[in-house]
């Protein structure tokens, strides 16, 4: 799940959890549910952005119509 | 009057204009000159009519297309120029012109001046406007880069991304970032990428270079599709702090590639230190919480009593009162016996029985039984009943005493 969208609307949750949690206003039972989910939230939101899988692609355009292409780029890597 | 005629040389008007025009060009050729630009207007035919002047004199002037395409600034009233070409006659209106060739600003370099006119064009349209530039995605994970395969700021982001976030993927249109053609290219490439859709962020690059190589990104077409793109822009144009109009369009510019990709990698470990904040106050709060509560119920426990505990109280006291009631019990009933034992006693004292066994007699009235306690109620004549303690008698009243008892039986 790289999704710029889903991503930000986990961190959201994540915040609003974060803020009801702190409230004081939860039951135990609550604040537990609350605790459980806000652990997961953050630790998926961590994975997602500790994930070493990459993809580089060269955006082609042919007769309108969008093609991607694998680009590799440890040719890159020395200094050209 | 016919050697006169003869001698006379008598021109057409053409002839003489043709004559003029060919002492022009062989005194004059091609010259340079300086002046003011006047009345300056664009044919439909693309042509530049204006005039150069001076103080005292003015100098009517024409700049064909074909040679006016490459003026790369923009000709306007009041600018001072310097012109190259040839001195030349109009016929049709007899008048003597400067065909320019070509035109650069007085003081200052032709390319300057037109980034500077368009420069201030484009801030009069809004272009560079704050209020117009977006806030880059929380987190970008789709980066696409406007740039040349070949060319060394490809290279350098791609390397920081992989090292710093290698969570993100990058998407490169590669277009030719110098030369003829070039900004057409970048133009078209983020326009594309808008179309595409699929990238969070679009990072127009190059290496760094002289400001000639880097001119494509000051071209109007180039700030103004930076400008329309709805996915945000980052420009990372050159390696020196000449900033072109793509810098100034774009919602944020950087001075060079790497730092482009550095912005990425910095939000990335932002967010993870975030991330980290959260995990920690998460657990810090429920920890508090579930501390407050515990301390909560050893008050509570201290004061409430569990129902087995009050169950036994309650027992407690039904066999207490069960003891006392039995002995309360066993109390009366003792009293009642004693009381019962006297009772007996006294019931016995008083019996008539055990008084006549001692040698009383009781005597009633007949015929009605009445016992007699008062001899008054007695008269001669009437007769009684006397009981003893074995048998009785009956007895006619013959005397009555009436005196209370003197004693003596």
């Amino acid at each position: 799940m790289k999704d710029k969208q889903s991503f930000e609307d986990e961190i959201k949750r994540l915040q609003k959890i974060v803020d009801e949690l702190s409230s004081g206003k939860l039951t135990l039972g609550e604040s537990l549910k609350k605790y459980e989910e806000g652990v997961k939230l953050a630790q998926g939101c961590s994975a997602i952005l500790n994930e070493a899988q990459r993809k580089v692609e060269l955006l082609m355009k042919k007769e309108g119509k969008f093609s991607l292409e694998k680009f590799d780029d440890t040719s890159l890597k020395e200094e050209a | 009057m016919k050697k006169n005629n003869s001698s006379r040389r008598i021109y057409t008007v053409s002839e003489i204009t043709q004559e003029i025009k060919s002492i022009l060009e062989n005194n004059f050729g091609q010259v340079w000159v300086e002046g003011e630009v006047s009345n300056f207007r664009v044919a439909s035919s693309g042509h530049f009519y204006f005039s150069l002047k001076d103080e005292s004199a003015i100098l009517a002037t024409a700049m064909f297309s074909r040679a006016n395409k490459d003026v790369k600034f923009k000709l306007e009233d009041g600018l001072r120029v310097i012109c190259f070409g040839k001195i030349d006659i109009y016929p049709p209106r007899g008048q003597y012109q400067l065909i320019v060739e070509r035109v650069e600003p007085k003081g200052i370099g032709a390319q300057q001046l037109a980034f500077e006119q368009l420069k201030n064009k484009l801030f009069k349209e809004g272009l560079f406007d704050p209020g117009h530039k977006r806030l880059l995605p929380l987190m970008p994970f789709q980066v696409g880069i406007v740039t040349s395969i070949a060319g060394a700021a490809v290279r350098d982001i791609l390397q920081i991304l992989k090292k710093g976030a290698p969570c993100v993927d990058a998407v490169i249109r590669s277009v030719r970032v110098q030369g003829e053609g070039s900004a057409k290219e970048i133009a078209l490439a983020v326009e594309e990428f808008n179309e595409f859709k699929q990238v969070d962020v679009i990072i127009i690059s190059r290496g760094g270079g002289s400001t000639e190589d880097l001119w494509s990104f000051n071209e109007e077409q180039v700030a103004r599709a930076v400008y329309h793109s709805q996915i945000p822009t980052i420009s990372a144009v050159g390696h020196q702090i000449n900033i072109t109009l793509c810098d100034l369009v774009a919602d944020v510019f950087v001075e060079t590639p790497s730092a482009a990709a550095k912005i990425i990698v910095d939000k990335k470990n932002a967010l993870l230190r975030e991330l980290d904040g959260y995990k920690h106050k998460l657990s810090f709060d429920i920890s508090e919480i579930i501390h407050g509560l515990s301390s909560n119920l050893v008050a509570l426990k201290h004061m409430l009593k569990s129902p087995k505990d009050r169950l036994l109280e309650k027992q407690q006291l039904c066999d207490e009162i069960n003891e006392r009631l039995f002995y309360s019990m066993q109390h009366y009933l003792n009293i009642i016996k004693e009381r019962a034992g006297s009772l007996i006693e006294t019931l016995e004292a008083l019996s008539p029985l055990a008084v006549l066994s001692r040698g009383y007699s009781l005597s009633t009235l007949l015929p009605e039984g009445l016992i007699i306690k008062d001899a008054a109620k007695l008269k001669p004549g009437d007769r009684v009943k006397t009981i003893l303690a074995k048998g009785s008698f009956r007895a006619l009243v013959e005397e009555v005493n009436s005196r209370v008892n003197g004693g003596s039986l």
